[in-house]
């Protein structure tokens, strides 16, 4: 691709003498070694992880890698990764939710007793069970908003009082077996792309990128700012386009992408868009940064967090709905143990910090897989669920201490 | 010296009129009975010692705090700015001392943080290029808007929250000591710029302890002192005089200390 010089004098963005002009692929890659050096990790953590638990874990299990066994790992993901995605809107406020798992355990309670045992129809069960969440979701925040509660302590008590309505309405018998031919239950165990529809789905985000990317070019051409070169949009395409097709044949030499996953994958994808492109998002980012910034700038400060906690609560609601499908039982058992601190790392693990104002959507996709892998590799090993815990506790000690040396670096580079 | 307010202020309509505004913070008041007018094209300096009660009251024109008691009337009508958000509306935007820009955001999403354009598809582009001409205005040393404000220096984050409280073209523009944090070239630009707002017919509230500052833009000076109105001055005022409402006496120690200098600089 042929680099010829900007017909227009000098861009807005660089007209300054002491910025560097990075053009073409080799800024690209320049601004990006910069972005890393000062603290800006991005997605690098997780990558480096991911290759270090394949190499540790399949080298002890070939297992690991084998096909189905990823597929039943995605199956696996999907679940946690809503309430993850959940957990990664509360951080960004800088706020905690640590009834996640409680949530979810309840919202699988709900489905059961409402769709099994009252025979109401799935999807006013399901419904039911977002309300549930969203209503909590509610409650916190107006603790929060009126009363100045920390969401630390009120979302622990609603950890107890969650877990609590669970055994509740469980009643006596304290599990409820989902029928195995139900939509739901196939939805959460066996249904899996047909090979062409994966293939080609595989494909949008690739084209998504030289859309968007030849679209912004051209916008910001005309607005006679700088704007990056077609070669970087048509690497970033490729590249992208071929790790996800090669992602999508290696699955489907096993089962292949399961329904569930793909579901999970374009809430990310609609988050992330939410988060980065639309008011709300920005209000976000803002209010976790600096809330006194964001209440002088006429931020609704407590609609955003109304907002958040009620989204936050019913993906976790969803996500427990999703482990209930996977599991094809609402149990007692639910939502309990080691759920929690897995939304929570997972999201961390992904890069959103713990300190608010800083995530994406996409950590809770990248995160999920990363703890996913570990408890999936832990239980290939045979591991007592003791030593998983320990071993999944000292993952999420990591990822803080990855989280706050990278900021403080940030900090010293001059970036928040 | 000190003089009525009503027969310095022009004739015209103020576009802002407080009467008896008072602020109480449990047994301490920290305004009582405050009256101030601004006008169309008129840059008014509110200035006052430590605790005299300034940024109270600008808070409470920003909507940050609301007045135990006064009336607060706008163009003409009663005006109740119970948010910030409706302070914005109305079109009155302030600088605050501490600049109030999210340090995780970078500079064009702080300029319109809250005035975001296309809510639901935000338009970066139209966006970054309505932040380049606005800090162009200002003259603004700033190498790149896609930076976080994290990176930049102090006296560039005071231009971006200047720049920041034009955006929405308001009819008053409060500046809570907008050059504290400035170098001299920098300063001079913001005096410049206050100037710019008289002329294009802004209302300018400005809030500095630079005597010399404050003298070389206002044209009224409004003086605090515990809370309550103890005079408004012309910008012929003598820095003295205006020393003293400050004060509260002639003979106080910046009185005593300005006369010492005054008398080394004649020997």
């Amino acid at each position: 691709m042929s680099m010829k010089p900007d017909a227009s004098p000098i861009a807005y963005d660089r007209a300054d003498a002491r910025v560097r002009a990075d053009t073409g692929l080799a800024g690209a890659a320049r601004a990006f070694l910069d972005r890393i050096r000062s603290g800006d990790l991005g997605i690098l953590p997780v990558v480096v992880g991911l290759i270090l638990i394949s190499v540790v874990f399949s080298t002890l299990n070939p297992v690991f890698l084998l096909p189905n066994n990823l597929v039943n790992l995605l199956f696996d993901a999907a679940a946690v990764g809503f309430i993850s995605l959940g957990i990664v809107l509360i951080l960004l406020l800088g706020e905690i939710d640590l009834s996640v798992g409680s949530m979810s355990g309840l919202a699988s309670a709900l489905v059961g007793v409402l769709w099994v045992n009252m025979g109401v129809p799935l999807p006013l069960a399901i419904l039911a069970a977002l309300s549930a969440g969203a209503a909590m979701g509610a409650v916190y925040a107006t603790l929060l908003n009126r009363f100045t509660m920390p969401s630390f302590v009120s979302t622990l008590s609603g950890l107890l009082a969650l877990l609590g309505m669970q055994l509740y309405i469980l009643g006596p018998t304290g599990s409820i077996n989902l029928p195995y031919s139900s939509f739901l239950v196939r939805f959460g165990q066996i249904l899996i792309m047909p090979d062409w529809m994966s293939y080609g789905l595989a494909l949008v985000p690739g084209l998504g990128i030289l859309w968007f990317g030849f679209r912004q070019m051209r916008a910001r051409a005309a607005a006679n700012l700088s704007h990056a070169s077609a070669s970087v949009v048509l690497v970033k395409a490729g590249a992208v386009t071929l790790l996800l097709e090669g992602a999508v044949a290696y699955l489907n030499l096993g089962r292949g992408v399961p329904f569930m996953f793909v579901v999970f994958v374009l809430c990310v994808a609609a988050m992330q868009y939410a988060l980065t492109r639309t008011k709300w998002g920005r209000s976000m980012f803002a209010v976790g940064g600096n809330i006194e910034a964001a209440r002088r700038a006429g931020i609704k400060v407590k609609r955003i967090r109304l907002t958040a906690f009620m989204l936050g609560s019913s993906l976790a609601a969803l996500g427990g709905v999703f482990s209930a499908a996977r599991l094809a039982t609402a149990s007692q058992q639910a939502g309990t143990g080691d759920v929690n601190l897995n939304a929570i790392a997972a999201a961390v693990i992904g890069g959103t910090s713990l300190f608010g104002g800083r995530g994406s959507a996409w950590a809770a996709l990248l995160g999920v897989l990363v703890i996913q892998s570990i408890s999936n590799g832990l239980t290939l090993l045979n591991l007592s669920s003791s030593l998983r815990y320990m071993i999944t506790g000292a993952v999420l000690a990591i990822a803080v201490i990855i989280d706050s040396l990278a900021r403080q670096s940030r900090a010293s580079h001059g970036r928040a | 010296m000190a003089v009525n307010d009503a027969s310095l202020a022009p004739a015209r309509e103020p576009i802002l009129r407080l009467r008896g505004i008072t602020k109480t913070f449990g047994a301490v008041s920290a305004l009582s009975d405050i009256d101030l007018d601004v006008h169309a094209g008129e840059v008014v300096a509110l200035v006052g010692d430590n605790g005299a009660g300034k940024s109270t009251l600008i808070k409470i024109l920003a909507g940050v705090f609301q007045p135990t008691s006064g009336t607060i009337e706008f163009m003409g009508r009663p005006a109740s700015i119970d948010s910030p958000s409706a302070a914005l509306t109305l079109g009155i935007s302030t600088v605050f001392q501490d600049l109030s820009l999210c340090e995780n955001l970078d500079v064009v999403a702080n300029l319109f943080l809250g005035q975001e354009l296309s809510p639901w598809a935000l338009d970066e582009v139209q966006m970054e290029v309505r932040a380049w001409q606005l800090l162009g205005e200002l003259a603004a040393r700033i190498p790149s808007v896609r930076e976080p404000i994290a990176s930049l220096s102090g006296g560039q984050r005071q231009t971006v929250a200047i720049a920041r409280s034009l955006l929405l073209e308001p009819k008053i523009v409060m500046l809570d000591e907008p050059t504290a944090a400035l170098g001299v070239a920098q300063t001079a630009e913001v005096l410049n710029l206050i100037e710019r707002l008289r002329d294009r017919g802004y209302g300018v509230i400005l809030i500095s302890h630079n005597m010399d500052n404050v003298r070389a833009v206002s044209d009224r000076i409004a003086v605090l002192r515990l809370g309550r109105n103890n005079g408004t001055f012309t910008r012929d005022a003598t820095r003295e005089q205006i020393v003293a409402a400050i004060m509260g006496a002639d003979d106080n120690v910046a009185a005593r200390r300005d006369a010492i200098e005054r008398t080394r600089a004649q020997q």
